[in-house]
């Protein structure tokens, strides 16, 4: 099946890239954006079929690998 | 003094390490791939600046979790000293050795420049050399280099003195803190200031030929300190 | 399998004649992978076919020079049995489509050529040229092309040690991105490029190919007009950690010897590389496509012949050595695949599945690409600019703070600062001087870099301005006290189908040849930019000169900086005060008037030769040769780097004060010197124009006691413009 994991900043943690980004909207005209936050979106193909044993083996993923939890919160996305 | 520098793919400071390190010792250190799962009797183990898996996920991630670093890990919660130079200071903080985290630099472009730290503590092996807040002149040459940690962290630190260098203005300038690390922290020890992860590459600075030698007493001072 | 003719053909970019030539040679009409293998082969950018006939003209020969233009990069002999490996090339179109991936991946290409030789690159360059600052695209293009650039050498651990960037409105649709990297190998350690011995495996090593860069090499051969955004899709995507590991694996399996020939995927990927390969060792290649790693499925092998995917190569290797080999680049994680053997045929043969798809004779192919001598007219000569064309500016120091801190002048430090120019530990003279130099490692010997070109000169008069690109590039390496060994050159022009556009190549190159021949300072290899125009609007025309020279003692060179104060000033080389097409004429009076300075290049080496030695036997504190901006500029870039000022007497003579200031003489250098009656005594001797100017010291720059500016004032405008400009948006 298919995972989609999204990797963001926690809230509070410093993001200068999602400042820049924001900046730059401001400077093209376009109004009324607030905070802008720059992630990281990851996609993957498993073989794990059952979406609960699939959840775990990706949370597991993100703990080891995918995330830095000091700065970053993922969240995880099943496609059946 | 018997060292070895761990090699991960994109490693690229993994000569000027050894040059340092064989210069100040005598002896070259062994370079190990970072494939190896187990390590010789070592005096001190090094991971050198670069671009270890081409930085890609975050600097230093994968490398953190590269078969060596297992052998890497257990050597230094035995004591053995354990340098982290730039790329190898990212991989130290992303296999939880150290502390924190090293975010993109606060004005978004690589640098690459001399820049001044002092030295802010001399309780180390890697340390000893310098005088307490000494100034030094060292290179730097990262993108993601800038030091952040909680607030209570950074307490912690400052108060058991296990910030070993940082970032001091010089020749005038205002704000000698290049990346907007948090309190100027230019590298870090660990609780038993057993283990140094550094931004700066005192490895560029041994030599009159690289302009600066303020790096040399890093070296003769593990060489005194570890010498058998 | 397709319906490939006449206007089929067009669309690849081949002329009616030039698909003659393909019938002739095939003897029936090619399908359309033989087509589109053609087409990228006879691109302006595979085959030279408008430049050929005038790059036969350069000198490329020499003691030192083991290998010439027409291998990968050129080599040439340093000594203690190395060689310097060295080339430049250009990505300026897929820099402006694309700026950051663009300049990357040409950094990344030109890496390729060099440790293809087996040569590990120890330093690269840049020479970049932008449009108008106040263009809406010159900042991005700027950002993006500096970002690029570093982002892919600073992860191969490869410093980037210099270049030179220019602004100027003609650059405004088509930028110029020119890479050079420099590496070093053992003499007798060079690998080169033909394929021999019937039967061996031709191998595949490197990133797998994908869909990406497919015509690149023909867009490089094309004009751009407003739909250039619809080419976006075909802009490679570098790679500099799958490159480390490729160098890496490279140098390891090259250590042995398993390798016959070797060859980079560059332009027209798997075509060229195997064409060449085949052409060069006079045999036929056969390949089976259906072995070479894809990133997609589905590629037809129109697709897989075309891609520019990069960081890939082509290898034959030695009967037997395969699994040496294999096992080297499992180790480093990177893709080999067996996909073809040489052959005897003397024909490059596509297979898919034991199935024929191309069948092509090499030779002709080759041989028969096609030659233009494309007709070219001169533009007439501009007149010389008298002293009183020019109104003489009440305090000529006024200005001085204004051009230092213009577009053209100002610090490069925001750019250089976001490359590792200190990567591998052995940069001796970083950016920011006449010409940077590295040790060569564990020794204490050195190769000192430079790339010059002045198009204001070349497009005021073409062949004075190849001169003068060659003499400004061999005065900065004699200004560190290196020997001038040998150049690469990168000529951008506009479309060589315009007489006046081809005029202008011609000048320049009969001018880099007469200089390079003068200097015995000759070409070893060199790329060429056409087709550099939009809208019908042709950049200046901008041949630029990468030098590389030999520094035997790194404890005898020379910097920039004022070394220490009471030091006396000399200025070396004769003064007229020229002033036409000079930068002050450009950036004070807004002008683009008068013939620009004549080059004397018995004057130029003689005191080249005369400063080199002054420098190698430890008579000179400070040196810097005078280019743009002339003397005055020269001596305030002395200054800032030295923060230390000085008092700067003129001679007096008829020459009015601003164009003894300004005027853009050549042959000329600054020194600065203990003993001064020694030198001048030494340059007497040499038949050398030497005079003393001035003094050292305190924190001004003053002129006749009548003028007089702070360095400190000077430091701030230099080194803020770029910054500035740059945090606008």
């Amino acid at each position: 099946m298919k995972a989609k994991v999204h990797v963001t900043l926690k809230a509070g943690v410093l993001d200068p890239q999602g400042k820049a980004i924001g900046n730059a909207l401001a400077a093209l005209g376009f109004k009324g954006v607030g905070d802008v936050r720059q992630g990281k979106f990851i996609e993957l193909e498993i073989d794990e079929t059952d979406p609960d044993a699939a959840r775990a083996q990706i949370e597991k993923m993100c703990v080891q690998l995918l995330a830095n939890t000091v700065i970053e919160n993922y969240d995880i996305e099943l496609d059946r | 003094m018997k060292s070895a520098v761990i090699v991960f793919p994109g490693s690229n400071c993994d000569r000027d390490i050894a040059v340092a390190l064989e210069r100040a010792s005598g002896v070259a250190p062994e370079m190990i791939w970072h494939r190896e799962t187990t390590l010789p009797l070592l005096d001190l183990i090094v991971l050198p600046g670069g671009f270890a898996y081409g930085d890609y996920l975050r600097g230093g991630a994968i490398a953190a979790r590269s078969p060596i670093m297992r052998a890497v890990a257990e050597r230094a919660n035995q004591g053995v000293p354990l340098l982290g130079i730039c790329n190898g200071f990212q991989v130290l903080t992303e296999s939880s050795l150290l502390p924190g985290v090293l975010m993109r630099n606060a004005g978004l472009k690589y640098i690459c420049r001399d820049i001044h730290v002092r030295v802010a503590s001399t309780e180390s092996v890697f340390t000893q050399g310098y005088a307490q807040d000494q100034l030094l002149r060292i290179p730097i040459a990262h993108n993601e280099g800038n030091y952040r940690a909680q607030e209570s962290m950074l307490d912690r630190l400052e108060g058991e003195g296990l910030v070993a260098f940082r970032y001091a203005a010089c020749d005038g300038s205002a704000d000698g803190n290049p990346n907007g690390s948090a309190r100027d922290i230019a590298g870090i020890f660990n609780h038993s200031r057993t283990v140094l992860g550094l931004m700066p590459h005192p490895e560029r600075a041994v030599d009159p030929a690289h302009g600066g030698t303020d790096g040399v007493a890093m070296f003769e001072g593990l060489v005194a300190a570890l010498a058998r | 399998m397709s319906d490939v003719n006449q206007a089929l053909a067009a669309e690849h970019g081949l002329s009616p004649s030039e698909y003659q030539t393909v019938l002739s040679i095939m003897g029936r009409e090619p399908n359309l992978t033989e087509l589109g293998i053609f087409s990228v082969m006879w691109s302006e950018h595979c085959s030279y076919k408008s430049s050929r006939i005038w790059l036969k003209t350069l000198p490329t020969s020499g003691p030192q020079v083991i290998c010439g233009p027409g291998e990968n990069a050129g080599v040439v002999d340093i000594g203690d049995g190395l060689a310097a490996v060295f080339k430049m090339e250009s990505h300026n179109h897929p820099s402006f489509i694309e700026p950051y991936q663009g300049a990357a991946t040409g950094v990344g290409g030109i890496m390729r050529d060099v440790f293809t030789m087996g040569a590990r690159p120890v330093a690269n360059m840049n020479a970049l040229r932008f449009g108008d600052p106040d263009h809406p695209k010159t900042r991005h293009l700027v950002a993006g092309v500096v970002a690029g650039i570093g982002g892919y050498g600073n992860c191969m651990g490869v410093p980037t040690i210099g270049g030179e960037v220019n602004f100027d409105p003609a650059y405004n649709g088509n930028i110029l991105v020119n890479a050079m990297t420099v590496g070093l190998a053992p003499t007798g350690k060079i690998f080169y490029s033909a394929a021999a011995g019937v039967g061996n495996p031709v191998v595949y090593i490197g990133s797998k190919t994908g869909r990406d860069g497919i015509h690149g090499a023909t867009m490089a051969s094309a004009q751009f007009d407003d739909d250039t955004d619809e080419k976006r899709p075909t802009v490679q995507v570098g790679d500099p950690f799958t490159e480390k590991l490729l160098l890496e694996a490279c140098l390891e399996l090259m250590a042995t010897d398993a390798i016959i020939a070797i060859q980079d995927m560059g332009a027209a990927g798997l075509t060229s590389s195997t064409v060449e390969m085949a052409d060069k060792g006079g045999v036929g290649i056969e390949l089976n496509l259906e072995a070479v790693p894809t990133r997609e499925d589905g590629m037809t092998p129109y697709e897989i012949m075309l891609s520019e995917s990069q960081e890939r190569m082509l290898m034959v290797l030695k009967p037997g050595r395969e699994a040496q080999a294999r096992a080297i680049f499992e180790k480093w994680e990177l893709d080999f695949a067996i996909i073809g053997r040489v052959t005897d045929s003397g024909h490059f043969v596509l297979k898919v599945d034991g199935a024929t798809v191309a069948d092509i004779p090499v030779a002709p192919l080759v041989n028969e690409a096609p030659l233009y001598d494309r007709p070219w007219k001169t533009a007439p000569r501009r007149a010389v600019l008298p002293h009183g064309a020019i109104a003489s500016p009440d305090d000529p120091l006024a200005v001085l703070a204004d051009l230092l801190g213009s577009a053209n002048f100002c610090s490069r430090r925001w750019i250089w600062e976001q490359y590792d120019h200190m990567v591998m530990a052995d940069t001796n003279q970083r950016p920011g001087g006449d010409a940077a130099i590295i040790r060569i490692h564990a020794t204490t010997r050195g190769l000192a870099i430079t790339t010059d070109c002045t198009p204001r000169y070349c497009h005021a008069d073409p062949e004075t301005g190849g001169k003068q690109a060659v003499a400004e590039a061999w005065r900065n390496l004699c200004a560190v006290g290196a020997r001038p060994l040998a150049l690469t050159n990168n000529l951008n022009f506009g479309n060589p189908e315009r007489p006046s556009i081809m005029g202008q190549f011609v000048g320049c190159v009969a001018g880099i040849a007469a200089a390079s021949s003068a200097f015995d300072f000759p070409v070893v290899s060199g790329n060429v930019s056409l087709y550099n125009e939009t809208n019908g609007e042709a950049i200046l025309p901008t041949p630029v000169i990468g030098g590389l020279g030999l520094v035997d003692d790194l404890d005898r060179t020379a910097r920039v900086a004022f070394a220490g104060p009471d030091q006396a000033i000399i200025l070396i080389g004769d003064t007229a005060g020229w002033l036409g097409a000079s930068a002050y004429l450009a950036q004070i009076e807004g002008r683009d008037e008068g013939a620009p300075p004549p080059v004397d290049l018995p004057a130029e080496r003689a005191n080249g030769d005369f400063v080199r030695q002054c420098i190698n036997a430890g008579d000179v504190t400070a040196c810097h040769d005078i280019s743009d901006g002339g003397l005055i500029v020269a001596v305030a870039e002395m200054a800032m780097a030295g923060r230390l000022g000085a008092r700067i007497e003129s001679p007096k003579a008829d020459l009015p004060l601003f164009a003894w200031l300004y005027g853009e003489d050549q042959a000329r250098y600054v020194l600065t010197v203990e003993n001064a009656d020694s030198l001048l005594a030494k340059a007497r001797a040499a038949g050398v124009a030497a005079m003393v100017i001035g003094r050292t010291g305190g924190e001004s720059l003053t002129v006749d006691d009548a003028y007089t500016i702070s360095v400190n004032e000077l430091r701030a405008a230099h080194e803020s413009w770029l910054p500035t400009y740059m945090a606008a948006s």
